[in-house]
């Protein structure tokens, strides 16, 4: 046999045991062939071409799941951002181009649908300024539509404008949803990649083809399991340990990709090499990081821990994948992670370590609950200094908070599902007002000079 | 012609008659086995076999079903994957 059976096993017992998996499979579709002046005509035009090719995708995908026997966990669309193909349009029809995705989403099977949204790193046009207005009447209206801003780039800095908008509205549409669950579908970007496959961010980006088929590998679950096999080996030996298993999954995230594309007859896009931690145990960022020695995530040592992991990710990623692209960092999601709810808890774990920890390798402040009667412009700091980190850096951050309504600090909130639970955690109590309200644009930094 | 190569793989608890119910669910089905590897593996055991479909009557996914009844009646994870997955994995 061409394979030894320890080799088939190893294969075999990551899917059995360790949560080894397809994360995502997220088809990128340009919208901005179905512009019309006709409001029905327009809307008539976007359902069928996100139902069509949706459709086609739960199909195709689950036909590959039955030949690999490797479960594809979500399957999702993205497209051209709505404020850009609704430009001529009121604000009535862009709401109605909304409703259209949400009732497109849920008629082709597909649980999220990403790029309700506008890219405003330097300025909003009127779209734009119509888009980020109507995001609580969206969000609070509609189930599978998700929502993106990116408000900076290393290039043009930061509008800081947007980000004063931007306390109020996560605010409103924390009024009106419950438990703030609105503000799960939404999230705010320094330099958002336009092929990223993962929601709440996903948008199929303007440089992009008319298709793109963009994947998530496995979820932390085959890395937990290696880490947990090798407590004892020095930290270089564990690096290239990680590296090998990076390479297996991203190996196998890039065949299927590129299988479902050629199925599907649309381009292969990117694999995305992120560790996406989900609410199952054993599928924990957190807990990988606590296997390498670190009592709690959060403690001194986690960001290096954490710097170790993904920089070895990267390495058999990249080896493995001539298409990395997207993300392709480290989601540490609070209530989406069961062992960071639990470090929360504990006490180990604040808003400024995981700010902290998006410097080197996070790439945001990813659904953190936060109390309800949060400041706005408190909030709109939050976001201004996580997305600081992105634009000096050159490296994509984002923000997913939520203020809950009612809640305070160690108060507890469940999401439910996909979402996950978590604890409320502690803001700084000290006020950034005066500086938030200056508004206008931070420039880029000096680093963005490189012609 | 060219082959369609699908690794299926039994684990459980060893007992009578493993292989030959796992062999005649694929012979009835227009299926080759091109080659089998049985251990003993952590107390368990392990089966891999080989198998060409491409000249199967049903598809991947129905011969997936047909082996998960017998995987439940006799107390075994029975898995199919196509080798392609192992040739990305263990294979530059």
């Amino acid at each position: 046999m061409e394979y030894s059976l320890e080799e088939v096993m190893e294969t075999v017992r990551m899917t059995l045991y360790h949560n080894f998996d397809i994360r995502t499979v997220t088809l990128g579709i340009n919208l901005k062939d179905c512009i019309h002046s006709d409001p029905g005509i327009f809307k008539s035009n976007v359902y069928d071409k996100v139902t069509g090719y949706g459709r086609r995708l739960i199909i195709e995908a689950g036909n590959l799941e039955d030949k690999y026997g490797i479960p594809i966990v979500n399957k999702r669309v993205s497209v051209t951002p709505v404020s850009l193909i609704t430009e001529a349009h009121s604000s009535e029809v862009q709401f109605e181009i909304a409703k259209t995705l949400d009732r497109a989403a849920h008629d082709a099977g597909i649980d999220f649908i990403g790029g309700y949204g506008a890219l405003v790193q330097k300025g909003m046009t009127k779209a734009d300024a119509r888009l980020v207005d109507s995001l609580p009447d969206v969000l609070s209206s509609t189930e599978r539509v998700c929502a993106f801003l990116n408000v900076a780039t290393t290039v043009s800095g930061m509008n800081m404008d947007a980000v004063i908008k931007l306390g109020n509205i996560l605010k409103e549409i924390s009024n009106r949803t419950e438990n703030g669950i609105g503000c799960t579908k939404f999230a705010v970007f320094s330099n958002a990649p336009e092929d990223n496959p993962f929601m709440a961010g996903a948008f199929h980006g303007v440089g992009e083809p008319d298709f793109s088929l963009n994947i998530g590998i496995s979820g932390p679950g085959v890395v937990r399991s290696v880490v947990e096999k090798n407590r004892n080996c020095d930290l270089t030996e564990l690096s290239e340990i990680i590296k090998r298993t990076a390479f297996k999954i991203t190996r196998a995230g890039e065949l299927i990709g590129r299988e479902l594309a050629s199925n599907m007859d649309v381009p292969f896009g990117i694999v995305d090499i992120s560790l996406a931690s989900t609410t199952k145990v054993g599928d924990s960022v957190a807990r990988i990081v606590e296997l390498m020695g670190i009592e709690r995530m959060g403690a001194p040592g986690s960001t290096a821990a954490l710097a170790l992991l993904i920089d070895a990710v990267k390495k058999g990623g990249a080896m493995a994948s001539g298409n990395v692209g997207g993300l392709s960092g480290t989601f540490i999601p609070v209530s989406e992670d069961s062992c960071m709810n639990a470090a929360v808890k504990a006490g180990a774990l604040s808003i400024e370590k995981l700010e902290a920890l998006t410097s080197v390798c996070s790439v945001g402040l990813d659904m953190i609950a936060i109390p309800g009667d949060t400041p706005a412009e408190t909030i709109s700091a939050i976001i201004a200094d996580e997305l600081s980190i992105g634009v000096v850096n050159g490296k994509t951050t984002g923000v997913r908070l939520i203020p809950v309504p009612g809640k305070k600090a160690g108060d507890y909130v469940n999401f439910g599902g996909l979402l996950g639970e978590t604890y409320i955690m502690e803001v700084n109590r000290f006020s950034p007002r005066e500086f938030i309200l200056r508004g206008g644009r931070m420039p880029g930094p000096i680093t963005s000079m490189r012609n | 012609m060219t082959k369609n190569l699908v690794f299926i793989t039994v684990i459980g608890k060893d007992q009578k008659g493993i292989i030959a119910r796992v062999s005649n669910a694929v012979f009835k089905h227009n299926i080759n086995i091109e080659d089998l590897n049985q251990k003993i593996m952590d107390g368990y055991f392990v089966m891999t076999m080989l198998a060409d479909i491409s000249d199967s009557i049903i598809t991947i996914g129905e011969l997936k079903k047909e082996l998960a009844v017998i995987g439940t009646e006799m107390g075994l994870s029975i898995q199919i994957q196509h080798e392609n997955i192992f040739k990305a994995m263990h294979r530059v």
